[in-house]
């Protein structure tokens, strides 16, 4: 059986606009994902993951624009696919939740409004039903006394509701992947933990297939099963998550796990990666890790590439191979 | 929400009752209401016989007190040229003007969201570049001068549609309507026009911002996520949130529309009451222009008021913080 | 005071040198070719204005020299004793290009000086408000909201119907108008400078009021008091013309373009274009070109910007 999302060398690119120069947000980018697995997708701010899961979307903002590369979705590539079946698809069998619940709700329509048009972008179905079927959405993802809620407007809800809305209406309609970029950044610890609970059973029931965008190791080890670990734009390592977690072969991965306060390394000083994430305008040369990299190499001047690995894969030439302190 | 339409109707109160005390103080204090009342050549037992029917003898205050009772009561005086109470000549003229200055929204309406959404979506098309440009016209034109060369064009040139007056009316509620009648309504067309080409290029201007301004939201992004169509992303995402200040902006700008309705009257010899009160001031027919005046005063503080209760309507974060 | 020996210029209100960075706002204005079009446009316009005693063909309002055989003739056309009326005559055998250069006069002078009478008074007002604060700054506030929100025509109209009519109540009435535009941004701008810490310091120093406002407060306002008055120049011959239009402003024996618009108004429905249309033409060249002087500026002078 083939993989439910082949992504295979995806380049997506900014255009130079008159105020700031051109970039190549995601850089032949390769993974695969299985119906109903979650994969994490990890990497500091500005790496690419967001404009990763927008080109998966086709909703990558101008000048912004997918310029290479394939995305098989079901076996059917997006890259290229006509506007109004791409349309189709989104919402229905590729849905996504963004970051900031406070920013992807309209403010000046009311949720009901919200929820039963995206039940009748796809669904020719009647009002009365729509407005059922949003209501139990509601109930779903854990909204109390769902039916008055529909007729508020977004700034009548906290952010942890408004993004159980969110996450309501994305599960609309069973959809065979969600993207989730970030869900829980921008909410309390609290709410947090409830909402990737909440998220993973519903996932789970409708054998739902997942991309948590994330640049939280501790969330991905509780929620994920494979793990793609994002630089500048590139993959650095993909792979299953414990895997990846315990024997980290590129030296950004284990950089960024040393960096995570964790229970078992307590007492022990956090080790932050040293230098500063780089200006995606203006790329080292090469592996764009080298210039922050303690295993670099002469030959990292030119890009690495992709060493597959027993069911996992990394691009480095120096690969941490010697087993964890 | 009560509470603060009261508040709103009190201001609005003391801006009407400020207003009356800036036209007594112009009209009575600055304006010497003696020689615009009184025939230069008359006697001095003339004068003094005027000036003892309208109070002029009496102190400020008294006079003022006077004039307030006079406007509470409607009782503006009568007009001296056409001896009939100023504030009935005045009503007579508005469905004209009101007639005119709405077609004029209309259309600025119409032509400008369009325009402006087209421009917004389409940036970076020549045709959005020309229509940038052709409001730049529109905001530097003046007025009068456009007004004339329409007559100029339409009228004398090509003699397609008529340059003065109202053309046929009906009566409808006791008033008459041109755009009833298909002679009325291309007497309407050019002043109406005239008037509109100073808001079409502000209500394009707007939404264009507008739009440029709602369109890189989270929000409208994740509509598209949805799977809505791009028709109802623009006209229901975008463009409900691109009311909200198109119809502030345009509803400030209606009582400038009949203000200058005042020039279009003239060009056009639309019988309004911008075309009334400038022959009150050529005439000096005082008692007329302080009701012109004041019924300007209670038309911008109506307006703000409406607009204050649309925008509560359109926007459901004021609703709510009223609300409390 | 003189006990206080730091000067305030030691105080950071430049951080540039005033020459380097006109040099530098000069090489911005520049880079907008529009703007230098305008401005060319309006440098000819005001040496036209200026010379127009000595540049006319005749003067217009000179009865001697008018030739009622030459009336009405079309542009182009031989006056009685063989000079060319490049634009047409008017009913009384006026050359029209020597009325636009005399009412460009006319128009110029109202515009820049109810500009200038409405900047004074309307910063002075949004200084002394900022400064002040208090009571003062409600009151003067008040009043420019309230004059906000009723259009300059109209208040120009009550104004006229005050004043009665004339090119003198013209330019008070344009003041009056267009104050409060000036204090409300002016009082906008002050008061983000007051919060600032040299400010504070100055009041620390006990240096007197009036040198805080001049020295420090009005040279921070006077970019966007430059940017407004410019825009209100325009707006002011405009607003002039509309209401000579209307037959509330210039004198016959004193015509600004608005006048001269309105003279041909009775004409143009005869099919006698010119005495109406080209006024107008000139009346919109300066309209346009000082805007577009001034929408760079606005663009430069903006504090974000620099
Ligand atoms: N609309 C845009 N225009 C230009 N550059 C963009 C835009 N959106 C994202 N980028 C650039 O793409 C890179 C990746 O961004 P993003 O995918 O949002 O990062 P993250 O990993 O934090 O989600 C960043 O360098 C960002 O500057
Ligand atoms: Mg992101």
């Amino acid at each position: 059986m083939s993989s439910l999302l082949e992504v295979r060398n995806l380049v997506t690119e900014f255009a130079a606009k008159p105020d700031r120069p051109g970039l190549r947000a995601v850089n032949d980018v390769s993974f695969s994902l299985e119906r109903g697995k979650v994969l994490g997708l990890v990497g500091e701010s500005g790496s690419g993951k967001s404009v990763t899961g927008f080109s998966i979307m086709g909703l990558v903002d101008r000048p912004g624009k997918v310029t290479g590369g394939q995305i098989l979705f079901d076996g059917v590539d997006l890259v290229g696919l006509d506007p109004d079946a791409m349309r189709r698809l989104r919402g229905r069998r590729i849905a996504m939740v963004f970051q900031d619940p406070m920013m992807t709700l309209n403010p000046v329509l009311s949720i009901r409004t919200q929820m039963v048009e995206a039940i009748h972008a796809h669904e020719d179905v009647s009002e009365r039903t729509a407005h059922e079927r949003a209501r139990d959405a509601l109930g779903q993802v854990g909204i109390p006394s769902p039916e008055e809620r529909l007729a508020s407007y977004p700034h009548e809800f906290s952010g942890g509701m408004r993004q159980r809305v969110a996450i309501a209406i994305a599960l609309l309609h069973k959809p065979d992947l969600i993207i989730a970029d970030e869900p829980t950044t921008a909410l309390d610890v609290t709410i947090q933990s409830q909402i990737i609970a909440e998220f993973q059973t519903l996932a789970e029931v409708s054998n739902t297939a997942v991309i948590w965008i994330t640049h939280d190791l501790a969330i991905v080890s509780r929620l994920a099963d494979e793990l793609a670990v994002m630089y500048a734009g590139r993959l650095v390592e993909t792979g299953g998550v414990s895997e990846v977690l315990n024997t980290p072969r590129h030296p950004y991965t284990r950089g960024l796990i040393a960096s995570v306060p964790s229970q078992n390394r307590r007492g022990e000083r956090l080790r932050q990666i040293p230098g500063v994430s780089p200006n995606m305008a203006d790329l080292p040369q090469g592996c764009s890790f080298r210039p922050r990299c303690d295993r670099a190499l002469p030959g990292c001047l030119s890009v690495p590439p992709q060493v597959p690995e027993a069911g996992r894969s990394y691009r480095c030439i120096n690969p941490v191979m010697e087993a964890q302190a | 929400m009560v509470t603060s339409l009261i508040r709103r109707t009190f201001q609005a109160l003391i801006v009407l009752f400020a207003m009356t005390a800036i036209v007594f103080v112009g009209v009575n204090v600055i304006g010497n209401p003696v020689d615009i009342l009184i025939n230069p050549d008359a006697n001095a037992a003339e004068k003094a016989r005027v000036i003892a029917h309208f109070g002029l003898d009496k102190p400020l205050w008294e006079q003022y007190l006077r004039f307030l009772g006079g406007i509470v009561q409607g009782d503006f005086g009568t007009s001296f040229v056409y001896n009939k109470p100023a504030l009935g000549l005045i009503l007579e003229r508005m469905p004209a003007t009101l007639e005119l200055a709405f077609t004029a929204l209309f259309i600025a309406l119409a032509v400008g969201l369009p325009l402006g959404l087209y421009a917004g979506l389409y940036p970076n098309r020549v045709s959005s570049k020309v229509i940038m440009s052709g409001s730049i016209l529109g905001f530097s034109l003046p007025t009068f001068w456009v007004g004339l060369m329409l007559v100029l064009v339409f009228s004398v040139e090509l003699g397609w549609l008529p340059s003065n007056g109202r053309g046929d009316t009906v009566e409808l509620f006791g008033v008459r309507w041109s755009f009833l009648t298909g002679d009325g309504l291309r007497h309407l067309l050019l002043p109406a026009f005239n008037l509109a080409l100073f808001k079409t290029s502000l209500v394009l201007r707007l939404t264009r911002a507008g739009v440029q301004e709602v369109l890189p939201q989270e929000y409208v992004k994740f509509a598209r996520a949805k799977g809505l169509t791009e028709r109802r992303v623009i006209f229901v995402h975008v463009l409900k949130n691109l009311m909200i200040p198109v119809i502030t902006i345009v509803g400030l700008e209606f009582g400038s529309l009949i203000a200058f309705s005042v020039v279009t009257e003239s060009i056009f010899a639309w019988p309004g009451m911008g075309k009334l009160i400038i022959d009150s001031i050529n005439l000096l027919d005082r008692p007329v222009i302080v009701a012109y005046l004041m019924m300007m005063v209670v038309l911008f503080v109506v307006l703000n008021f409406v607009i204050e209760i649309c925008y509560t309507l359109l926007d459901p974060r004021v609703r709510l913080n009223a609300r409390d | 005071m003189t006990d206080l020996p730091v000067p305030s210029e030691d105080l950071p209100v430049h951080a540039e040198a005033p020459p380097a960075r006109f040099r530098k706002r000069l090489r911005q204005f520049a880079e907008s070719p529009g703007a230098v079009v305008g401005l060319i446009a309006l440098a000819v316009i005001v040496l036209v204005a200026v010379l127009a005693p000595l540049i006319s063909p005749q003067n217009p309002y000179d009865l001697m020299q008018l030739d009622i055989m030459d009336s009405r003739l079309p542009p182009g056309s031989q006056s009685f004793d063989g000079l060319p009326y490049l634009l047409g005559t008017d009913s009384q055998g006026r050359d029209i290009l020597s009325g636009i250069f005399y009412g460009l006069r006319t128009s110029l002078m109202v515009g820049v000086v109810s500009a200038i009478a409405a900047a004074i008074i309307g910063t002075a007002a949004g200084l002394l408000a900022a400064y002040l604060g208090g009571r003062t700054e409600t009151l003067l506030m008040r009043l420019v909201d309230l004059q906000l929100s009723f259009p300059t025509i109209l208040m120009a109209l009550m104004m006229l119907a005050v004043l009665g009519k004339g090119v003198i109540n013209v330019v008070i009435a344009l003041i009056i108008a267009e104050w409060a535009t000036y204090a409300r941004t002016v009082r906008a701008t002050a008061l983000v400078e007051r919060e600032k810490e040299y400010i504070e310091a100055a009041r620390c120093l006990r240096l007197p009021g009036w040198r805080i406002l001049f020295r420090h407060l009005l040279p921070n306002c006077l970019a966007s008091v430059i940017v407004i008055g410019t825009m209100q120049v325009a707006r002011a011959i405009g607003l002039e013309a509309t209401l000579s239009f209307l037959g509330l402003g210039a004198s016959v024996t004193e015509p600004s373009l608005g006048m001269l618009i309105s003279n041909g108004y009775q004409y143009l429905l005869s099919g006698l274009y010119w005495i109406s249309f080209f006024p107008g033409i000139a009346l919109l060249i300066t309209i346009v070109a000082i805007n577009l002087v001034g929408d760079r500026l606005r663009d430069i002078l903006n504090p974000r910007n620099s």
